[in-house]
Parts: C-alpha cells; sequence; structure tokens
C-alpha cells in the first residue's frame, strides 16, 4: 500500500487469534456494540475514513483489495492511490457517479467492541437516506474538511443528528494533512463549530483533528504529526463512549406487544422488544390503553425463565391474570404509565417524492401500533441550512416540519425525547403502501385530553330501532355530470315510499352551508369529503339512512369514510359513465368551462378521478336510465332492516 | 436500577432478529422462512425456535432445490426440519429439471433456472407475500445498501434507487395483492458473529464446513468436490483426495473448497479471522458481470 500511515493498525490481535482461539472468543463474546454513522460534505472524506477504519482493523481481505487497487486506477479519484471510497460505494450508479446515494452499513471489530456504520450520502437530495441512517445510531461522527471549514452540510447534518436524538457527536476536523496540521486552523473550525452547535440546541461534542487518507489520531493519539492534540483517537473514543441502551434501562418500563404466543389452551404470553426499564418476575403491570392491571408471572425465552429482562432484549411476558391484551397494546410498570391521546403536536421529516397531503388519512406506525392519522397545515417549516422557521401549506421532499397530527384512535405514547420507541413513527400512503415520512411526537394536545366522549342514554341502536330501519350511507362517486344526484334523488323517492327515513347530502348544496370556506385544491376537497362524512355518520348516529351525492375523487378519502363508519354501514356505488359521456351532457356547462381553462382543478380534466377498485354496487348510466339505476341500487340493498 | 446490565454485541443482534421475525408474523399474511441448509440458514432457523417458543414457528420452510447440492446438505436439511416442528416444503423448478440444466453445461443458466426462477415460481405457487432470508449485510457490495424489508414488485423485482426509508425499528410491511417483500433479520451479522453464534448456541451445521478428506479436483484455480457420479471428469482427469473443507456452500460444482486443517469449530473461526480472502469468494456468482453481478441478479429477482 502506498500510504504513509503514522499507526500501525493496532486492533486486531492477530497473536490471540493465532495462539489461543478459545480466549480470543471468549473476550469477542463479550463485546459490546456501538452503531454510529459519518456525515458531512460531499468530498469530506466519509468514504475514505470509513474504508481506513475497515483497512486499518482488517476488515478488507486480499480479494477485495486487489479489486479495489484496479478499481482505483480505473474508475478512483485519488489517482494511483487507493480510493477508500469504492469499497463502500455498493449500488453500480453510485460507482458510475462517484457520489454515496443510499446508507451502507459497515462492520468493524475492535478488542473491545463490534461497531455497525452506517455511511450516509451527503447531498440534500438524500436527507431521507441520512435520517434512515441516523435513526439507529448512538453516535454521529460529523466531518468537516479543515481547508473549507464548517458548510451549509455541516449544519444540516448537525441539526438532522439532533432532532432525531442523537447525544453523542464527534466533530472529526479532517484532511489535517492538507493544512499542515495546524493547531490554529482547528482551534478556528472547533470555535465555529461550538458556537453553531450551542444554537441549536447540541450541548456537547467531542472534536478531533484527524486526516482518514494518512491515518492521524485514527487508532493513536496523539500523532507525530499533532503533539499538540491532547484528546483521544477516534477508535479510543469509539470504543468507550456509552451506548444508549445504558440509559434506557434507568427509564421505567415499556413493551410494546409484538405477538400474542397462545401454543395451546395453558398457554398465554404477550411477545415484544423492551422498550426502556426492565421487568421481574412479580412486578405490577399496566396494559395500555386500556389500563388494566396485573402481575408478571414469569419471563419466558427458548434459553429458560430469566430473573429479570431489560431494555433491548425480545422476550415473552406471562401474567398472573386472564386480561385482555394484544398486538398494539403496550406494557407497563403499573404506577408510571405512558400517555394516550389522539392528538399532537409532531416533527415531521417528509420522506416522499409527493407533497404531504394536508387532512389526508395516512397509516402511521408507532411501535407496535398502526392507526389512520392525518396532518395538518404545517405550524412552520425549517429552513435546514440557515434553521429559520418558514410558513408552509405543506411538506415537500426532505423537508421538515412542526404539525399537528389526529388520530383516529387513541394511542399509547411518549414524547420522544424520552423515548424513542413510542415517540418515533412513520406514515405510510394508504394506496401506494410507500413510507412518505417520519416523525417524532413532541406532546399530545391538551384539548385531546380535556374533551371526553360524553355517552348518552339514547343510544344509536335506539334511534334505529325506532325508526325500524339498518342505518347506511348510500356513497355515490362518479364524475361531474354522471348522474349522482338524479339517480340519488330517485333513490331517495323509492324509500320515501317504503316509509324509510332518509336524509339526501347533496354536493352542491352542503358547499352553499356547511363548506362554503371550501375551494377545489386537493386539501380542501378531503376536508369537504370529511366533514361530509363526519356529518354522515352523526345522522347514521340518529339512524338514518344517508344518501350523498359528491364526486369525491380520490379513493383515500373515500376509505376514510368508510372507516369512520361500522363494518357494512358504508355502501359504495359508483356511477360509472366514462369521460366522453360526462362531457357530452355537460349540465352545468363545466367541462367547457375546464376545457377552456377558466375552470382549475376539475375532475377528470385536469384533475384525476380515481375509480373504485371494489364498490358494493356498480350503475353503468349508459345502459341504465337513472330509474333502472335506482331500482337496481334499491333492490341490492334490501332488506333495510 | 442503578446497576446496568451490558449486552453483548450478539445478545443485541439476535434480540433484533427476533423482533424482525415477530413484526413479519404479526403483519404478513403468509410468511415463509427460505432455507438453504448454509450456516447463515442455520441461524436462522435457530432464531426463528427462539423467537416463538414455546410456540414452534409459524410458518413453514421453503427449500428452492437445484438437485445439485451437496448430499450433506439434503441429509441436514431432513433433520433439521424435523427437529424444529416446522412444515419443510422443497421445490425443484420443473422445466429446468425436464430440460436437464446443470452446472456442468448451462454456466450461469443453472443459477438463473433453478434458483431465481425456481424461487419465483415457489412464491407464486404457494403464495407467500413475505419470505425470511439469511443474507448479510457484510457480504457483498449491494446487499450492505439493502433493507431489513425489502419490497418486490408482482414479479419479483427489486428496484436499489427506490427502496423505502427504514428508520429506527419500525418496519413498513404494507403491500399490494402479489406484491412480496423479503426479510433478512441477521442483516446486521457478520461472518464471524454468525461462527461465534453457532459456536455458542451448539447449532448444527452441515459437517462440510469442518476439514475432513475428499475427493477433488482443481479447476479454473477452484478447488471442486466430487460429490457424486454426476461430476464429469475431463480426460486424464482424476480425483485427488485433499484436507478441504467449505466456507460456504451452494451447489457443488460451483462452490470452491480450501484447503484447510480445521477439524472444530474454534479452528474453522481462527482460519476464517485469519484468512486474506472474503467468504464468497469460492463462489462463481459473483464474478459475472463486473463490479454489479449480485445488484443484477438481485434486480431480476434473486434472493
Amino acid at each position: 500500500m502506498a500510504d504513509t500511515a503514522t499507526n500501525d493498525p493496532v486492533y486486531k490481535t492477530d497473536a490471540l487469534i493465532a495462539e489461543d482461539i478459545d480466549t480470543y472468543l471468549s473476550t469477542h463474546q463479550h463485546k459490546t456494540m456501538l452503531r454510529f454513522i459519518t456525515c458531512g460534505s460531499v468530498d469530506d472524506g466519509k468514504s475514505t475514513l470509513i474504508g481506513r477504519l475497515l483497512y486499518d482493523s482488517k476488515m478488507i481481505f486480499e480479494d477485495q483489495l486487489a479489486a479495489l487497487e484496479n478499481d482505483s486506477k480505473r474508475v478512483g479519484t485519488q489517482g494511483q492511490e487507493i480510493d477508500f471510497a469504492l469499497l463502500v460505494d455498493g449500488l453500480a450508479a453510485e460507482r458510475e457517479q462517484g457520489i454515496t446515494i443510499d446508507v451502507a452499513y459497515r462492520f468493524f471489530n475492535t478488542e473491545k467492541r463490534k461497531f455497525i456504520v452506517a455511511d450516509c450520502p451527503g447531498h440534500e437530495q438524500y436527507t431521507r437516506n441520512m435520517i434512515t441512517g441516523a435513526s439507529t445510531a448512538d453516535l454521529a461522527v460529523i466531518l468537516v474538511d479543515a481547508r473549507k471549514g464548517v458548510l451549509v452540510q455541516t449544519r444540516r447534518h448537525s441539526y438532522l443528528c439532533n432532532l432525531i436524538g442523537i447525544k453523542n457527536i464527534v466533530l472529526a476536523v479532517n484532511k489535517m494533512d492538507l493544512v499542515d496540521y495546524s493547531e490554529e486552523v482547528f482551534d478556528k473550525i472547533v470555535a465555529d463549530y461550538s458556537e453553531f452547535a450551542k444554537s441549536i440546541g447540541i450541548e456537547s461534542f467531542t472534536a478531533m483533528p484527524i486526516s482518514g487518507f494518512k491515518g492521524d489520531n485514527i487508532t493513536k493519539a496523539p500523532s507525530a504529526n499533532t503533539p499538540w492534540y491532547k484528546g483521544p483517537s477516534l477508535v479510543d473514543h469509539l470504543e468507550t463512549v456509552e451506548v444508549r441502551s445504558a440509559e434506557d434501562q434507568d427509564k421505567p418500563f415499556r413493551m410494546p406487544v409484538q405477538w400474542v404466543n397462545r401454543p395451546n389452551l395453558d398457554f398465554r404470553g404477550f411477545s415484544g422488544l423492551i422498550a426502556t426499564g426492565g421487568v421481574k418476575p412479580g412486578d405490577a403491570v399496566r396494559v395500555l390503553p386500556s389500563g388494566k392491571t396485573s402481575t408478571v408471572k414469569s419471563v419466558v425465552t427458548f434459553d429458560g425463565e430469566l430473573d429479570e429482562a431489560v431494555a433491548g432484549q425480545s422476550v415473552t411476558l406471562t401474567l398472573d391474570d386472564e386480561i385482555d391484551c394484544s398486538r398494539g397494546n403496550v406494557l407497563s410498570v403499573a404506577d408510571n404509565p405512558p400517555e394516550v391521546s389522539d392528538q399532537f403536536e409532531a416533527s415531521i421529516v417528509w420522506l416522499a417524492d409527493e407533497d404531504l397531503i394536508v387532512g389526508r388519512n395516512y397509516w402511521l406506525k408507532l411501535g407496535t401500533q398502526t392507526v389512520s392519522a392525518a396532518v395538518q397545515e404545517p405550524k412552520y417549516k425549517v429552513d435546514v441550512n440557515t434553521m429559520e422557521h418558514l410558513a408552509a401549506k405543506t411538506l415537500s421532499l426532505n423537508e421538515i416540519g412542526v404539525a399537528e397530527l389526529f388520530t383516529d384512535k387513541s394511542i399509547v405514547f411518549e414524547a420522544y425525547q424520552q423515548n424513542r420507541a413510542l415517540g418515533g413513527f412513520i406514515l405510510i400512503d394508504k394506496i401506494t403502501n410507500q413510507t412518505v415520512a417520519a416523525g417524532m411526537l413532541n406532546f399530545s394536545l391538551r384539548r385531546a385530553q380535556n374533551v371526553h366522549w360524553q355517552p348518552t342514554d339514547i343510544t344509536r341502536a335506539d334511534h334505529a330501532a325506532m325508526k325500524n330501519q339498518k342505518p347506511r350511507v348510500l356513497w355515490f362517486t362518479g364524475l361531474s355530470g354522471s348522474g349522482k344526484s338524479t339517480i340519488a334523488n330517485e333513490v331517495e323517492k323509492r324509500l320515501a315510499l317504503m316509509n324509510r327515513h332518509t336524509f339526501l347530502l347533496d354536493g352542491d348544496n352542503v358547499r352553499h352551508g356547511l363548506n362554503k370556506d371550501l375551494g377545489f385544491t386537493e386539501a380542501d376537497r378531503i376536508e369537504n369529503i370529511r366533514r361530509v362524512g363526519e356529518v354522515a355518520k352523526l345522522m347514521t348516529d340518529a339512524g338514518l339512512i344517508v344518501l350523498t351525492a359528491f364526486i369525491s375523487p380520490f379513493r383515500a378519502e373515500r376509505q376514510m369514510v368508510r372507516d369512520m363508519l361500522a363494518e357494512d354501514e358504508f355502501i359504495e356505488i359508483f356511477v360509472d359513465t366514462p369521460l366522453e359521456v360526462a362531457e357530452e351532457r355537460d349540465v352545468k356547462g363545466l367541462y367547457k368551462k375546464a376545457r377552456s381553462g377558466q375552470l382549475k382543478n376539475f375532475t377528470g380534466i385536469d384533475s384525476p378521478y380515481e375509480a373504485p377498485e371494489s364498490p358494493e354496487i356498480r350503475v353503468n348510466t349508459v345502459e341504465m336510465t337513472p330509474e333502472e339505476a335506482a331500482e337496481h341500487i334499491v333492490r341490492a340493498i334490501l332488506p333495510l332492516k | 436500577m442503578s446497576e446496568h446490565v451490558n449486552l453483548t454485541h450478539l445478545q443485541r443482534l439476535e434480540a433484533e432478529a427476533i423482533h424482525i421475525m415477530r413484526e413479519v408474523v404479526a403483519e404478513a399474511e403468509k410468511p415463509v422462512m427460505l432455507y438453504s441448509v448454509g450456516k447463515d440458514s442455520a441461524v436462522m432457523l435457530h432464531l426463528a425456535r427462539k423467537a416463538f417458543y414455546p410456540s414452534p414457528p409459524p410458518f413453514p420452510l421453503l427449500h428452492v432445490d437445484t438437485t445439485w447440492k451437496f448430499q450433506a446438505m439434503y441429509e441436514l436439511r431432513n433433520e433439521m426440519a424435523e427437529r424444529s416442528g416446522m412444515e419443510l416444503l422443497v421445490y425443484q423448478n420443473p422445466e429446468a429439471k425436464e430440460r436437464g440444466i446443470n452446472p456442468f453445461d448451462h454456466g450461469a443458466l443453472h443459477t438463473d433456472m433453478w434458483k431465481t426462477e425456481g424461487l419465483k415460481q415457489a412464491l407464486d405457487l404457494y403464495g407467500f407475500d413475505a419470505a425470511f432470508g439469511g443474507a448479510r449485510r457484510d457480504e457483498e457490495k449491494s446487499r450492505a445498501k439493502e433493507r431489513v424489508f425489502s419490497f418486490r414488485t408482482a414479479s419479483h423485482g427489486w428496484d436499489p434507487k427506490n427502496q423505502r426509508p427504514e428508520l429506527w425499528n419500525l418496519y413498513n410491511a404494507r403491500k399490494k395483492k402479489g406484491e412480496s417483500i423479503r426479510v433478512f433479520p441477521i442483516s446486521n451479522w457478520t461472518e464471524l458473529d454468525v461462527w461465534q453464534y453457532i459456536h455458542l448456541e451448539d447449532i448444527p451445521i452441515v459437517p462440510l464446513y469442518f476439514s475432513e478428506k475428499r475427493p477433488t479436483v482443481e479447476r479454473d484455480g477452484m478447488l471442486l468436490m466430487v460429490d457424486d457420479e454426476r461430476f464429469p471428469l475431463a480426460e486424464g482427469e482424476e480425483p485427488v483426495m485433499r484436507s478441504i473443507r467449505f466456507r460456504t456452500l451452494g451447489c457443488y460444482p460451483l462452490t470452491g473448497a480450501v484447503e484447510s486443517e480445521a477439524a472444530t469449530l474454534p479452528e474453522v473461526i481462527q482460519e476464517t479471522l485469519l484468512t486474506t480472502t472474503s467468504e464468497r469468494q469460492g463462489r462463481a456468482i459473483d464474478k459475472d458481470e463486473g463490479g454489479a453481478g449480485m445488484e443484477k441478479k438481485k434486480q431480476e429477482g434473486y434472493f
């Protein structure tokens, strides 16, 4: 290797492996693990540093090294020297473009620890990949090029690391060899960074002068080139810094239940990964959200029952009583349980190409709980380069904002700052199933805690029984001009003749009153449907058969209304009319306006209509008259009780 | 609590793998464990038994067979299925069988037909929507970048540039009908971790991992073992008895052996640690298509 490393690789004891493998194995067996990330600007030398750590700890084999030498000459960026970056950039596109796109995980051992390194891309467009790598890290190494000092990207990455809750930050001032190992340069950078770090709430960090390329202060400190440096080498620091799991053990016991283990009638165990604290047989525990209490009978594992289990262990608990507990519940210490709420303030990192749609329901997964959640208009978004708060209507790819968030069911949670496992969540698009956002709950909104459900003596079943009918929502959806209102009106007439209690909610009519503050943007259309859904739901509580005639173009919102109602109370009726036919009819003259550009966001023209995939009822208005369609619908929903 | 319990790296890796397996069982409709009988499969199966104890793992084992595995692998496979109380499904691509596809005459087509196509066919046939695999991130460059829950299209394709972000230990198992996920519970284990865990937990593995005198021939710098009479010998070629073992097990004509005297597990680990070549070096598959061999195979649906 053409290299002037000042330190010999010291962290793998070849001698012990060769002489006494059993001793070596027993040492290795008792190692702890540290997960960390490396981040920094594009050319700060992240991949080179990781390559160096792997090389020095002999995690690079001869065949890999031969391939590396070969690749370095062909596409490397270091002239005839070895380009370590090629070791970690694994995807073809990355090697071709010489940049890191996705997080790469690398592994190495020293005598004290096993390390998992997430090498994160530096470009702003890969913020989401960086957040991914940071979410599991105990420590972050933030690299700064000694020649360039603290840059915009250094600030952004520091902000993100702090946001995701990484407590241990290492400021590695790299490429010291290119500034003649100047103490002055180093001190200046540390002072600059210190000021910035304080401004975003980073309380402490460890700074060190290094050269990933030459090897200074990587394994041994101080290197001969930096006699003025008094701190530890990078590896020394990584080996001795306290890992997060120790801190988690000091917190109260919480375990999200993953799976109920029922091999036979005599055994019922609750399996999960302990998030915080510890648990012993005899401990009083509480099941959340129900609040019921019980006592731990045993801590079951394949290797026998345990006297105690702690944060970070996957176990199965059995309880003394047969209490109700299933996936999504959280087992907690009885006298200090986590909160339960359905309204929150959250910090959200948007990860998808499509913008956040305010008000739309996404799946929210937090611990083992999955519920529907709608994000409200952001209070602000953060300019990650200046930390400025900016006004925002939505969040786009890689943007970070703070917003209120409502879930359809109460969930068990803790603030992310206190408990990652009960405060960190992802949002999943209900149609594409993509993970679109990551978020951190900050606190629950007071109003959620103070507004309770008022139980009423006359129940919805009473209301329905008095009307001698089963309440339902007949939800007509289709293009403008498809005939929804006409057919709904025909259906209502028929139901009235059968002495049924009904109410028809018409799209146009509702927009004159209840929804007159709403326009036709995507967000407003979602809010329009949400309100109609809530009104329809109240009417079913009153025992009515509700007919609604709304274009309701998006599957996600029709699903949202379906989810608000009882299992078989939502009947989706697709009024199936081809666009050409609806446009030809153009009863209200709207298609003409839309085609001429006078009307924006018109469904079918410049805004999509997502047809139902499996509606309960479909009527074809090309083949059927409105009367025939109404007959067909009424027959399909019989009996009415 | 004032005293902290220091969990070792293996305890943390074990807890993580168990957590992953339980998430899959809770969220997938029809999971399956791909079982290749190698050491990584052995560890994965052992972890599955731990994850669901005292229940048996609530999914079957699937062996996508090429008919060209070592005899010793078939023996251990059957024994382990019985011991774990799990159903064993063996699938052999009928077309490959009919056309007599073999590693001697058909080269890359052998892997493609028996393994890649065979796996896709088996998953489609049984309608599995989640498949556990024993791949590790330290094995190969494109695997280092793959998610733990790795999404596959209905045609089993992998899009490395469009992977779902995976934060904390929150896994997104949602998918449409026909789509599936491959799940890698031991993603974060290294080769040394796997060996150490086998040692600590006393997990049964195929004897071929240990050195013994075996009939071999040398071809293109690779030592191949003559495992049965189907091995075509070139003119004048004579199998030579050598002390060999395998670092990785695939189809016997495609897997190179190393000369070794390591006959016990600690000796094997010792040799692994002192060795100077990477584990997959003995596998022909990674050398195809320049540096991107595995990435390309994975995009086409290889496990």
